[in-house]
């Protein structure tokens, strides 16, 4: 008992270090072949790789891109998803958007990208709709509508994946906000909806969401995935420039690796600086508004409306685009500009059947791997806390975001590199523990809470019917628990197929999963099998999230008194 | 020596004045009443007879039962039964499960002794119901029983009527002291109504020991 007491009081402090190491690691490992320390690079210390960078002429066109797409789609994604919740708190609506949140998660991010592509390109579903009748095209225009240089689509998807994420995060805080007396007081004093939100509730729901906020930022400045498919191509985002450098087969490539990646690296430090400065601005002139004691009643009438439009677009973006995916998956002859494909063939499922399969059981395998491990060690951390009560919270919380802030290009090619130089066989086994980096903190943080929330008088009332602490956790919280632990291994599944980078650069381009080879194709052309890939993409989180919710429907259906869901 | 005593209990958080200061001894069979405003140090003086105290809180004194001082035991080990304002019943087990978590895992024929329990107590063939389809009496009772079953030494209880209507609760009120009785347990009942402290029909003391006249 002592034993496993010592070894259990240890795990959440394990878990931050193998949270923290890979991603300080990765990044020292960075740093110093950029400097050409690690002797990597050939010539030795020095700024070449450095001047290879400076000589790469996309390079300011690259950092810029980054920029804009990274902090528009931010602050695009924050104002939707905060003027929806305005909008719609105690109303019935309400409800609805939040049943639409967990299948709108659960879409991987390269999915989602192909699932827009296919619906906006030239040859897309919407100049289909539109032609020939209300445009006059007969073949595709040769417009830049997808992978324009500006980046205005790769800003649209990254808003219709993030505001999603943003949404719930909300939800999630908004109960510690005490949001619904707080706007009745408002109103009461005859403050409108949206004003009322902005004065009352949102300083202290801010607070609760800004790491999400920051880690949706770095993550929308760095997006590799999501970049390739619906990002310019002449010059393409920084990271994925790092990426292609990355798997160059060459160490000078590795040494411009690095270089940008640091790059990329301060590039996210500075916005997430300008961000925070940003923050205090607002708050002041927030309470100057506060103080002002203008009701702002008039803004809702333009405000709500637009919130819910601005909402509503990209959800139903996304979910034309994915019902795109699977129409092509099974289309046959599909002449520009038919809206719909001439007929209904298997064969694109039946060719790439084989190759589906073995992509898709190495997904799963690295999902479950990872998931399980993830599992095992956040039960075994919120149960420590349980137990021993918890260590400093807020530094625990930094830790857990530490790897969806740094940007994952800037410390998987060094992670990469130590991996290599260090002899380790780069195989399935070192994605699966990348995977479990990123997956860790998603499955944390979707189990904490419920798991805190348990009720705890039925720990002291099973005490005090003579059960150990042991007996208390596996016949009593565990069970009981049951839903929340399915939805967290959900969100583990999810984020583990879901992930691109790590795949790519820890796996060495050889572990092949339906992530990475969608992508792969996406520079192809073939709609048919790239539908059929990113469907199955889709298809494996879905039946996850599937499942959690209808297994403890099943087991506990006699049962009543827990809550499914 | 038979019973509950407590010998110069005290709680304190940090280096405040004490919460809870008792001196007593229950008999088997006597029920003492622990009454206060909520606040008062009712909740904390649970928690020390029960082992559970939060981080930062100390009891000092001792809590013997039947002669043996329980003061530093794991509440799993201290065998006094408890009853809290709500039945806590497991939602996740069925009524004979929950049952069965009370009874101690050495005592054989478990089934014929769970359904034999609900029968005397009026439940019978209640065994496989699910919980939240039960009444709140009917609640209360399964309640009851699974702490008997885990044949406690002494008896807790937290408000346990409190949740309860008027006449569902004078009903279970004397169903729980009978049973008490009826076994020979020393009962310390804590509770801020006047009307639990009357039926119980024992001594009543505040927190910090002082006799209530009710």
């Amino acid at each position: 008992m002592t034993a496993t007491g010592g070894l259990l009081r240890q795990v959440p402090r394990l878990t931050m270090g193998l949270l923290a190491v890979p991603v300080l690691a990765g990044t020292a490992g960075t740093l110093l072949p950029a400097f050409g320390v690690a002797g990597l690079v050939p010539g030795g210390p020095g700024l070449t790789a450095f001047h290879a960078l400076w000589d790469w002429p996309g390079l300011a066109g690259a950092v810029w891109l980054s920029l804009v797409t990274g902090v528009a789609s931010t602050v695009l994604a924050l104002a939707i998803s905060l003027g929806l919740v305005a909008s719609l708190i105690g109303r019935r609506g309400f409800a609805g958007v939040q049943r639409l949140l967990s299948p709108l998660l659960s879409v991987p991010h390269a999915a989602a990208a192909l699932g827009l592509a296919f619906l906006i390109a030239p040859s897309g579903w919407i100049a289909r709709a539109l032609s020939p009748w209300a445009t006059g095209w007969t073949q595709p225009p040769d417009l830049l509508i997808l992978n324009d240089p500006g980046g205005l689509a790769l800003t649209f998807g990254l808003v219709a994946k993030e505001t999603p994420f943003l949404l719930l995060m909300i939800l999630a805080a908004l109960p510690q906000t005490d949001a619904a007396r707080r706007l009745t007081v408002a109103a009461s004093l005859g403050y409108g909806r949206l004003a009322g939100f902005a004065l009352t509730v949102l300083p202290a729901l801010y607070a609760q969401v800004r790491l999400p906020v920051y880690a949706v930022l770095a993550y929308a400045m760095t997006s590799v995935e999501m970049a390739l498919i619906l990002g310019p191509s002449l010059p393409p985002s920084l990271s994925v420039q790092v990426t292609r450098w990355a798997m160059e087969p060459s160490l000078t490539g590795r040494g411009t690796a690095a270089a940008g990646a640091l790059v990329q690296l301060a590039l996210v430090a500075g916005v997430l600086g300008v961000w925070r400065a940003a923050e205090t601005v607002v708050v002041r002139a927030l309470r100057r508004a506060a103080a002002s004691g203008r009701r702002g009643a008039g803004l809702d009438r333009i405000g709500q409306p637009v919130a819910l439009a601005c909402g509503l677009v990209p959800a139903l973006a996304l979910c034309a685009g994915l019902a795109g995916l699977a129409v092509w998956s099974v289309a046959g002859l599909w002449p520009f500009p038919d809206a719909l494909p001439a007929g209904i063939t298997w064969q694109t499922w039946t060719r790439a059947a084989p190759g589906l399969a073995q992509a898709a059981g190495t997904t799963l395998g690295l999902a479950v791997v990872s998931t399980a491990v993830a599992l095992a060690l956040v039960l075994a951390w919120l149960e420590a806390e349980h137990r021993f009560g918890p260590d400093s919270q807020t530094g625990a919380m930094w830790l857990l975001y530490l790897p969806l802030i740094v940007p994952q290009v800037a410390f998987l090619p060094g992670l990469q590199m130590l991996a290599l130089s260090s002899g380790a066989a780069v195989g399935w086994g070192a994605v699966a523990a990348a995977h479990l980096i990123f997956v860790l903190p998603y499955v944390f943080l979707s189990l904490a809470a419920p798991y805190r929330a348990w009720d705890g008088r039925i720990a002291v009332l099973g005490a005090a019917l003579g059960a150990g602490q042991g007996r208390v956790f596996w016949q009593l919280r565990l069970p009981m628990m049951l839903a929340p632990v399915l939805t967290a291994v959900a969100v583990g599944v999810a984020v583990s197929v879901g992930q691109y980078l790590p795949t790519l650069l820890i796996g060495g381009g050889r572990v092949e999963t339906l992530t990475t080879e969608a992508v792969a194709l996406s520079s192809g052309g073939n709609r048919r099998v790239i539908g059929a890939y990113a469907l199955m993409q889709m298809a494996l989180p879905a039946c996850g999230f599937g499942l959690a919710l209808a297994l403890p429907r099943l087991i506990f259906a006699n049962r009543r008194g827990v809550g499914a869901g | 020596m038979t019973g509950l005593e407590l010998e110069a209990l005290s709680v304190q958080n940090g280096a405040a004045p004490p919460l809870v200061s008792l001196t007593a001894r229950i008999a088997p069979a006597e029920v003492l009443t622990i009454m206060g405003a909520s606040g008062s140090g009712k909740s904390v003086l649970l928690a020390a007879l029960t082992g559970t105290l939060p981080p930062g809180f100390h009891a000092g004194g001792r809590i013997v039962l039947n002669g043996v001082d329980v003061t530093r035991l794991p509440t799993r080990s201290r065998r006094i039964g408890l009853l809290f304002q709500d039945d806590v019943l497991f939602p996740h087990l069925s009524v004979g499960g929950n049952l069965g978590f009370g009874l101690p895992a050495r005592v054989p024929d478990r089934a014929a002794r769970i359904d034999a329990a609900l029968t005397e107590a009026g439940l019978p063939g209640f065994a496989d119901r699910d919980p939240a389809t039960l009444s709140g009496g009917q609640r209360a009772r399964v309640a009851l029983l699974r702490t008997l079953l885990a044949d406690p030494q002494a008896l807790l209880l937290d408000e346990p009527f409190s949740r309860l209507d008027a006449d569902l609760r004078v009903q279970i009120r004397g169903l729980v002291l009978d049973r008490a009785r009826a076994r020979g347990l020393p009962v310390i009942l804590v509770t801020h109504d006047p009307e639990d402290a009357r039926a119980a029909g024992g001594r009543v003391l505040s927190p910090m020991g002082q006799p209530i006249d009710v």
